[in-house]
């Protein structure tokens, strides 16, 4: 295996061993986001197209500084600019309609879209958004995108037989999205399929899905995978055989409860280990952290194991959000200095295929 | 026999409806229904029931049903609401991408009279209403108990529960739909399927009106399907857009009752069925089976709340054309 994860090492990195610290993408949006949004919404405001992009170039701006002073080493604009994860890229995908919001729960509701016709390629989907945020941002930055099964799941299905059918197709595109991304220079990419989690007898469409995606992609782009909430028993260790470099799991919500679930038989990719619930508005303590970290030195060793947040922040109060990120960055560089001075021993095994 | 459009309910709100309700009630899950709702938020409820109503007139359908606008927590909703229940935490609806509130048994299930509230309501509306209630089986999986202690005991609570808000329905109540998913997606085993087919009669026999067992997501197993026979109702459903094979199978080899209800409008997905292709399904299915039928019910397989509001109201046009005698002859002639 390719090592992917050394090119994101600051070159000021302070200790021998990296912990690479990233996001899984979504954070709160500055509250004058959403307001700019109702304006742009108001046909009676003196606000169009050209005002919406330039506060969507500020808000972008403003959280990849917000995710660099937190000290990550890789960072993302916060999704700035997506609505939601499915509505963002079906408005962009030919073949798809919107007819209207559906029940989530209670008045929680989606623009959930149909599919009514063979799905093409239109226009790019995140090209723009990741030139932005690398021209803003001094740290390298991933690309998370909706995966091709979470896309279909999530969609109602009126032109294929089958919803593995539209899976496949959408992956395709996801793989010709993905090649522009690499183009443009994007290094670390994050395919997000939630809706695995739903659906957890379906693990081998993804792996499909994901073979379709990593055709011709280079070897140095890591390709990362995020799955949450859900029974990881029913898609271990068969996930093991996807082409990704890195799963990211969702695991401090549980208090870790299904960690063991990969520790037989031994995992085999890099783990981005959830450190930080997404769902509780209190800042774990850098000594909590610290602890959730060493649990993820139990699966794998310190060059395979990145730290994150369990999932998208974008619930959270936007200075919960912070306090997170620039505890988790903390907690990574102690245990960090703890493995240079022999304070930690890794109790991981130490993988023999490579 | 006598073909009858209707739909297993559960509507989705109108759009300028879902927007009133949520600045009324908040989006929080102790915002939610509870049963005592202010009279801002029960006028909004009275306007909606109104234009769900004449919605299915308008359509054409035969039985009309309330919409269950009120059920914030879909088939959960009438223990949510009861006094003796905590509504819980966010839990996930069945394989769905929808949530519900767990609804926390503590203490006795005592009379409660929700349900039949709507419908006293809804019938100064209609004169051909069908209720829509959760079967007993379902609405126990659903739920949490910290009262019973017992999963037979339980059952049994909620079933005599059910049988008293069901015998409040007021007379105009043609026919009752219990509504049974959980008996595919969660299959009561050797001993439990026969309590589930008793919980159903104990339900049943609280009303003169025809009552169908209607379970979805599938085809029952054979056992769960052959107890469901020995339960006292007037019709049970079949899911054909979900699995018309093991359904076709199960009628064919154990028989049904004397009415059937197909689902053969798929209630999650906006591919709106023709009235032609409707009348196909049921007629393939008659062509599949010794039939002999009174009543076809001629409904969607689930609710409806799953589709955005124009492609709800298109199927229910499909439905109410599905089954227009005139409709049927001129298509004829016409061909």
């Amino acid at each position: 295996m390719t090592d992917t994860r050394e090119q994101f090492r600051p070159e000021d990195h302070p200790n021998d061993h990296f912990l690479l610290t990233t996001v899984v993408g979504s954070y709160p949006k500055p509250k004058w986001l959403d307001r700019s949004k109702d304006l742009l919404e108001d046909d009676d405001a003196d606000f169009g197209e050209a005002e919406w992009e330039e506060a969507t170039d500020d808000a972008a701006r403003l959280i990849t500084d917000e995710h660099e002073r937190a000290g990550l080493d890789v960072v993302v604009d916060g999704e700035m600019r997506r609505n939601e994860m499915v509505e963002f890229f079906a408005d962009r995908i030919d073949g798809y309609e919107f007819n209207g919001p559906v029940k989530v729960w209670g008045h929680n509701y989606f623009d959930k879209p149909s599919v009514v016709d063979e799905v093409s390629y239109d226009e790019s989907w995140l090209v723009d958004e990741y030139e932005f945020t690398a021209s803003v941002a001094d740290r390298p930055v991933k690309v998370p995108i909706t995966g091709p099964y979470t896309l279909a799941n999530w969609s109602f299905n009126e032109a294929y037989d089958d919803e593995e059918s539209l899976a496949y197709d959408l992956a395709d595109l996801v793989n010709e999205e993905i090649e522009k991304l690499v183009d443009a220079g994007a290094r670390y990419i994050q395919i997000d399929e939630p809706a695995l989690a739903t659906t957890p007898d379906d693990h081998a469409i993804v792996g499909e899905c994901l073979e379709r995606i990593a055709v011709g992609i280079p070897d140095d782009v890591r390709i990362g995978l995020h799955v949450c909430y859900g029974d990881y028993s029913r898609i271990y260790p068969e996930i093991l055989e996807f082409p990704v470099d890195e799963f990211d799991l969702e695991l401090a919500n549980g208090d870790y409860e299904q960690l063991s679930v990969f520790e037989d038989p031994a995992f085999t990719k890099d783990l981005a280990l959830g450190v930080v619930d997404a769902h509780v508005a209190e800042v774990e303590s850098v000594e909590q952290i610290e602890a959730n970290i060493r649990k993820g030195l139990e699966v794998v060793p310190p060059e395979r194991l990145t730290v994150s947040p369990d999932c998208g922040v974008k619930l959270l109060p936007r200075e919960v959000a912070y306090g997170k990120m620039a505890n988790l960055v903390q907690a990574a560089r102690n245990v960090e200095a703890d493995l240079d001075s022999g304070d930690i021993d890794v109790a991981a095994p130490t993988p023999a295929d490579d | 026999m006598t073909r009858i459009a209707t739909t297993p309910g559960l509507f989705p709100l109108p759009d300028d409806a879902k927007e009133a309700l949520s600045d009324l009630k908040g989006h929080q899950k102790g915002d939610l229904v509870s049963g005592d709702e202010s009279a801002d938020v029960s006028a909004v409820y009275d306007d909606v029931r109104e234009e769900l109503v004449a919605l299915q007139q308008d359509a054409g359908l035969d039985r009309i049903v309330e919409g269950q606008a009120r059920w914030d927590d879909m088939l959960a909703h009438p223990l949510t609401v009861h006094d003796n229940v905590s509504p819980g935490g966010i839990v996930r609806y069945y394989d769905n991408n929808n949530f519900y509130r767990d609804p926390v048994v503590e203490g006795d299930l005592t009379f409660s009279g929700d349900l039949a509230g709507d419908l006293e309501a809804a019938s100064a509306l209609t004169d051909d209403l069908q209720a829509v209630v959760p079967g007993p089986y379902s609405l126990a999986d659903l739920a949490t108990d910290e009262h019973y202690g017992d999963d037979a005991d339980f059952q049994a609570a909620v079933a005599d529960f059910l049988a008293g808000e069901v015998e409040a329905f007021p007379d105009a109540v043609e026919t009752v739909f219990l509504l049974e998913p959980s008996l595919v997606e969660n299959p009561p085993g050797d001993g439990a399927d026969e309590r589930a087919s008793g919980a159903i009669d104990t339900v049943a026999g609280a009303t003169d009106a025809d009552v169908v067992a209607h379970p979805y997501w599938g085809a029952l197993d054979e056992k769960v399907h052959a107890h469901l026979l020995d339960a006292d109702v007037d019709a049970i459903g079949y899911d054909l857009v979900a699995d018309h094979d093991d359904n076709v199978y199960n009628v064919a080899e154990y028989g049904t009752k004397d009415s059937v209800a197909l689902g053969v409008v798929d209630g999650q997905n906006t591919l709106v069925e023709s009235p032609d292709t409707i009348r196909e399904r049921v007629d393939w299915f008659e062509g599949q089976v010794p039939s002999d039928f009174e009543d076809v019910y001629v409904t969607a397989n689930t609710g409806l709340f799953y589709l955005p509001v124009n492609r709800f109201e298109e199927k229910l046009r499909a439905l109410g054309a599905a089954t227009d005698g005139e409709a049927v002859e001129e298509a004829e002639v016409e061909a």
